[in-house]
């Protein structure tokens, strides 16, 4: 009886709601052939993504699809694709959500294609990683992993990088973006923000040497404000705010109207955390540290 | 640093060229109330009024820091939209001599001009 209800109420029911096309860009370099779009039919459930759909067709329509994907829960940031003119994760988005008999799914725009949905993302990491984005710390003994102690910061502290903090390096900020359409050079919505988040952050010494890397022409200067990478962004960040706020970070530092931030000072007792019963140990490091 | 220096002077006259455009839309187009008031011309545009204005010293003053700060605005844009297409290292500087010396051709002409109606 409580089965039955159940079934009932559930949204993920087997029945199929209706069948829509799948218009999917597909190119390989290996072929010789230009890029083109090929229809599929998916007959779809409630609760279906978009990216369900993709496998559907690569389990029983067509096994040499390409795309990008891993954790199916929005949180790996792998799966951004140019939906219905939009750009979106496709395991965040559901195909009925959509409202459309036709759903057009391509590559992101504003990257070289690898293959079929694969963008090339490696100027996108690039980018991130020329901002620097880690804490940067002036004592010696804290330069190395794991620091001696904890670095003490409040709420509040932490308040003012917080959502930039839950950027998952998805890429559709910088699809979205007018800027990198027409400069590959500009560093992006991603790096920018990131860069503003790490600057921000009490624990975090490094401003004077991003602000090198900053101060470019590529720099945060080349946004002009559109927001298409807020209002595209999965993850609920600002990042457009993020580059603003940057611009205000380096100019009113430049002009000495604002100080630098306090920094977070080290813990002086260690913090009393014992294992609970029955908690294995942590499993050995997959990165080694050199 | 010259970067984040070239975004607050473009701000800046981004300010002026606000103030000094309103000053001027204000004469141009408010006249009626202006002169109700006591300041202002009536009939701004009348050669007279026009006169008047060019041998005010405060009026020479503004039309030639609106002249610097809407070129220097125009051309910052400007020198945007052409770095935006991606420009290598080279061809950044070529702009960056190109526009200052239009930029400051234009000025000096200007400037002249405003200062010629002063003077003369
Ligand atoms: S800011 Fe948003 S859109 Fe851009 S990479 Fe991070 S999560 Fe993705
Ligand atoms: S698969 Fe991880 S975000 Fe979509």
């Amino acid at each position: 009886m409580a089965d039955q209800k159940e079934q009932e109420t559930s949204v993920f029911t087997e029945e199929v709601i209706k069948e829509v096309i799948f218009r999917v860009h597909r190119f390989s370099p290996d072929d010789g052939k230009p890029p083109r779009m090929q229809d599929y039919k998916v007959p779809v459930k409630r609760g279906m993504t978009v990216l369900d759909g993709l496998h559907y067709i690569r389990d029983n329509l067509d096994s040499t699809l390409s795309y990008r994907f891993s954790c199916r829960m929005a949180i790996c940031g792998s799966c951004g694709m140019f939906i219905n003119n939009l750009p979106r994760l496709a395991c965040k988005t559901q195909i009925l959500e959509l409202e459309a008999d036709t759903i057009e799914v391509k590559p992101l725009p504003n990257y070289e294609v690898i293959k079929d949905l694969v963008p090339d993302l490696s100027d996108f990491f690039e980018k991130h990683r020329s901002v620097m984005p880690y804490l940067i710390r002036e004592e010696e003994e804290e330069k190395i992993d794991p620091p001696t102690n904890e670095f003490l910061q409040t709420p509040d502290e932490l308040e003012r990088f917080l959502q930039f903090a839950y950027c998952t390096k998805c890429g559709l900020c910088l699809a979205g973006c007018p800027t990198v359409a027409t400069d590959k050079v500009f560093l992006g919505p991603m790096a920018l923000a990131q860069a503003f988040r790490y600057n921000s952050d009490t624990r975090d010494q490094g401003f004077e040497k991003r602000l090198e890397l900053l101060c470019v022409p590529e720099g945060p200067w080349r946004c002009h404000f559109a927001g298409s990478c807020s209002e595209v962004c999965p993850k609920g960040v600002d990042p457009a705010l993020g580059v603003q706020l940057l611009k205000g970070q380096i100019v009113f530092t430049k002009l000495g109207l604002k100080k630098p931030h306090k920094i977070a000072p080290l813990a002086t007792e260690k913090p009393e955390a014992k294992r609970r019963p029955g908690i294995p140990e942590a499993p050995p490091r997959t990165v080694k540290k050199e | 640093m010259r970067e984040p220096t070239l975004w607050i002077l473009h701000i800046l006259a981004g300010i002026i060229i606000l103030i000094f455009l309103g000053i001027h839309m204000g004469i141009m187009h408010l006249d009626t109330i202006l002169t109700s008031l006591g300041v202002g011309y009536k009939n701004p545009l009348s050669w007279s009024s026009v006169l008047i204005r060019n041998k005010a010293l405060f009026f020479t003053i503004t039309y030639i820091l609106l002249l610097g700060a809407a070129l220097y605005h125009g051309f910052y844009g400007l020198r945007n939209i052409l770095f935006e297409l991606s420009l290598g290292k080279s061809a950044q500087k070529a702009v960056n001599w190109l526009l200052f010396f239009v930029g400051l051709f234009l000025f000096i002409y200007g400037g002249y001009a405003a200062i010629a109606a002063y003077v003369i």
